[in-house]
């Protein structure tokens, strides 16, 4: 007993030399990529958290000493700001109206690439992951021309039926459901990779016993890809939430967030104000408001999804 | 003794990881070395120019280089869309280049950055810039504070562009030298269409365009500012009345109210949907293309018509200027490449290359100039161009007018309610001076 309580002893004693050293080396393999989270990470948040308490702007680029001390007053200033409350109103509508739309897209298309039926899956895999590699410019000019109101391929297919032309980038009523339809067609192969990993791991006994037990296909779908794909869904739907919270490059490259501000979206009026106007403190500002915003939505899908799992 | 050969392997670890750094610091500072070599003795001239300027410039530099075997000129081309973006982060990284093309009214900005060397002494020395030759309005532009900045390398003004078959049908030999009269003269354009059962509108405002209401807001006169530049005065009376006048065009429908209808410039001129319009030089060389040739006698330039009784009405000195960078290793060699652009037959050899407009009076009695009947209008519109407030805040001001003229032209908001928004938010934006003026930091 005494003996092997020594040697207990010194097990835990050799073990804590061997978890100091493990702890050293550790810290050794991590600093690379400490240092430069460290410096592209920490150092940049932590500056625009300081500048978005000043008013740092054109004039300080010139004199530093022109720099003044403003509190919470770009917040309040941002608050009081109608086109703010305008790219908030766009970004939501953004994100309500596209995510669940891009989600649903990206699902059906996973499933039916997925399907037994299909063939040629290879290729139709690729084909739908095409626009999530190619370079978001290039797309946006090619839809800027389908876009078109008099030449535009969309208008062109619609006149068959009957439907008069549509200024889809120049009405401000449409302009946002057409950058919605051409994000969701840009990013959905994503989503849809993601899907099909997660239909690939539900195992092909549940489809044969509920055959057996003779639910259909509707049913199979809802009571065993559903719940199944759970885990998947969540990861997908917060990703794209908080992609689509930063909605920028569409309307930057497509309306430059006209027409009348239709398709302002935060970062955009963010981007605006910090490199166009150089209102750097200002701009700042508005990044972290959005952070909030994102973080209170992510927060809030967790919590969701423990209810759901308990 | 796991953790002794642990220990020893870190410790290799650490000392191959030297290694690593000390060839990886070795490579850096070798590219970074063969980088900064400039080529052979000659003095390396960075230069940056915008757009289809930036291209066609480099055409005449082989001409420059030849003149001074010393100098070696390194041009670089920035989209217009992103200039200003890039030219700000330029001077916040530290690497403007030595001489580069500013937009006049970004002059201000840049003299706030205090980047920008003055130019006087250099002109007081050269036989080849002279000041008295430059067209006066433009010239005002580039000067801030009585410093000069800038020496002008194209200047460019609107002017109206109109349909001279409808206006002969209307009744009028020449355009109308007065707002009054263009009114007029819409009512009967409009009416004849109408009868006709043509959808016609007479004088096309874009409504994503600030130059009309601005240039009407010159000619009534000008006060867009107050209180020494620190607070909008838009809603004041003399930008009111602009305002009404544009927004009648709107309300008459003698300009369509949005951009859905006009599609195609071009296009909706020769098919008559439009007939007056009021834009810049680059469409002479775009409408010599585009518009069939059974028309080409059909259309014409002319100044602008003026709120009073003078004649022509004022318009905007617009145009880009050559500016040398303060901190530039290379200001005498920057200065003999201004003045190369800057004679009278290299800004004539521009124009025939680009049709971007001299801005030296003497360089429009070259023929090319000369004989082009639609450039005679700028000629005259340039003797009145006024400059605008000089403040940096003044293309965010503008940008941001844009929005209520298409608030106006939509009926969204009237005119007062447009203009006092309008104000608070030029306000806002003038906080900051309005703060350096009241210390006395700002002149």
């Amino acid at each position: 007993m005494v003996g092997g309580k020594k040697i207990n002893a010194m097990s835990k004693q050799i073990n804590k030399q061997k978890r100091e050293s493990h702890t050293a080396a550790a810290w050794l393999f991590l600093s690379p990529a400490l240092t430069a989270i460290f410096i592209f990470f920490v150092i940049p948040v932590v500056s625009a958290l300081i500048m978005s308490f000043t008013d740092f702007d054109i004039y300080a680029l010139g004199n530093i000493s022109y720099v003044r001390f403003m509190g919470f007053q770009n917040y309040i200033r941002i608050l009081e700001t109608p086109l703010f409350w305008i790219a908030m109103k766009n970004t939501f509508y953004f994100v309500i109206v596209g995510a669940p739309f891009s989600v649903a897209v990206s699902l059906g298309a996973a499933l039916m690439v997925n399907s037994k039926l299909a063939r040629f899956k290879p290729f139709f895999r690729t084909v739908y992951f095409l626009p999530v590699v190619t370079s978001l410019v290039a797309v946006a000019v090619v839809w800027r021309y389908l876009f078109h109101p008099a030449h535009g391929l969309l208008n062109y297919a619609l006149g068959y039926f009957g439907v008069a032309p549509i200024d889809w980038l120049g009405n401000p009523d449409i302009a946002m459901p057409a950058i919605i339809a051409m994000s969701v067609w840009k990013n959905f192969g994503y989503n849809m990779l993601i899907f099909i990993a997660g239909l690939q791991n539900i195992p092909e006994e549940l489809y044969e016993a509920s055959h057996m037990d003779g639910a259909g296909g509707w049913r199979q779908f809802i009571d065993i890809t559903i719940p199944m794909l759970a885990p998947t869904s969540v990861f997908v739907v917060m990703i794209t939430v908080i992609g689509y919270f930063q909605l920028f490059a569409e309307p930057y490259v497509m309306t430059e967030g006209g027409p009348m501000n239709a398709t302002t979206s935060i970062v955009l009026m963010m981007y605006e104000q910090g490199f166009r106007w150089w209102n750097m403190g200002f701009a700042a500002a508005i990044a972290f408001i959005l952070f909030a915003v994102i973080l209170f939505f992510s927060v809030l899908q967790m919590v969701f999804q423990k209810r759901m799992q308990s | 003794m796991s953790a002794v050969i642990q220990q020893i392997a870190s410790k290799q670890n650490l000392t191959s990881l030297n290694k690593y750094i000390k060839i990886f610091v070795g490579v850096i500072a070798f590219v970074s070395f063969s980088c900064n070599r400039s080529s052979g003795d000659k003095a390396v001239l960075k230069f940056w120019a915008m757009g289809n300027e930036g291209e066609m410039v480099s055409q005449m530099i082989p001409e420059f280089e030849r003149a001074n075997p010393g100098i070696h000129v390194v041009v670089q081309q920035i989209p217009w869309t992103a200039a200003h973006e890039k030219l700000l982060t330029a001077f916040a990284g530290g690497s403007l280049p030595d001489v580069f093309q500013l937009g006049n009214t970004w002059l201000p900005e840049f003299t706030v950055l205090n980047t920008l060397e003055p130019l006087q002494p250099y002109v007081n020395n050269s036989s080849v810039i002279q000041l008295n030759d430059y067209f006066s309005g433009v010239l005002k532009t580039n000067i801030i504070d009585s410093t000069l900045y800038g020496i002008p390398w194209y200047v460019d003004t609107r002017v109206v562009y109109y349909r001279k078959d409808f206006l002969r049908a209307a009744g009028y030999n020449a355009p109308p030298r007065t707002w009054a009269e263009v009114l007029r003269l819409c009512e009967i354009i409009q009416k004849q269409a109408k009868d006709k059962g043509i959808v016609r509108y007479p004088f096309f405002f874009p409504t994503n365009e600030w130059v009309p209401a601005i240039a009407l807001g010159m000619q009534s006169g000008g006060k867009f500012l107050r209180n020494n530049n620190t607070r909008g005065n838009f809603s004041g009376p003399e930008f009111h009345k602009a305002f009404e006048l544009l927004a009648k065009f709107y309300q008459k429908e003698y300009s369509p109210s949005g951009m859905q209808l006009i599609t195609n410039l071009y296009n909706s001129f020769s098919d008559g949907l439009i007939a007056l319009y009021i834009t810049g030089p680059w469409n002479i060389g775009e409408f010599t293309r585009r518009i069939p040739p059974e028309l080409q006698n059909e259309w014409m330039t002319a100044p602008l018509p003026s709120m009073d009784t003078t004649y022509p009405g004022n318009s905007l000195p617009l145009g880009t200027s050559l500016v040398i960078n303060k901190n530039g290793k290379h200001k005498e060699a920057a200065w003999k490449f201004i003045e190369f652009l800057g004679s009278r037959q290299q800004s004539i050899r521009f124009y025939n290359i680009t049709g971007n407009l001299p801005p030296r009076k003497s360089a429009w009695e070259d023929t090319s100039l000369a004989h082009n009947i639609h450039i005679q209008a700028f000629y005259q519109q340039l003797q009145r161009v006024e400059p605008l407030p000089q403040v940096s805040e003044w293309e965010q001001i503008v940008i941001r007018l844009q929005i209520y003229v298409e608030y106006i032209a939509t009926g969204t908001l009237t005119v007062d309610e447009a203009l006092k928004k309008f104000d608070a938010e030029v306000d806002q934006m003038l906080d900051k001076r309005r703060w350096l003026v009241e210390k006395k930091s700002m002149p």
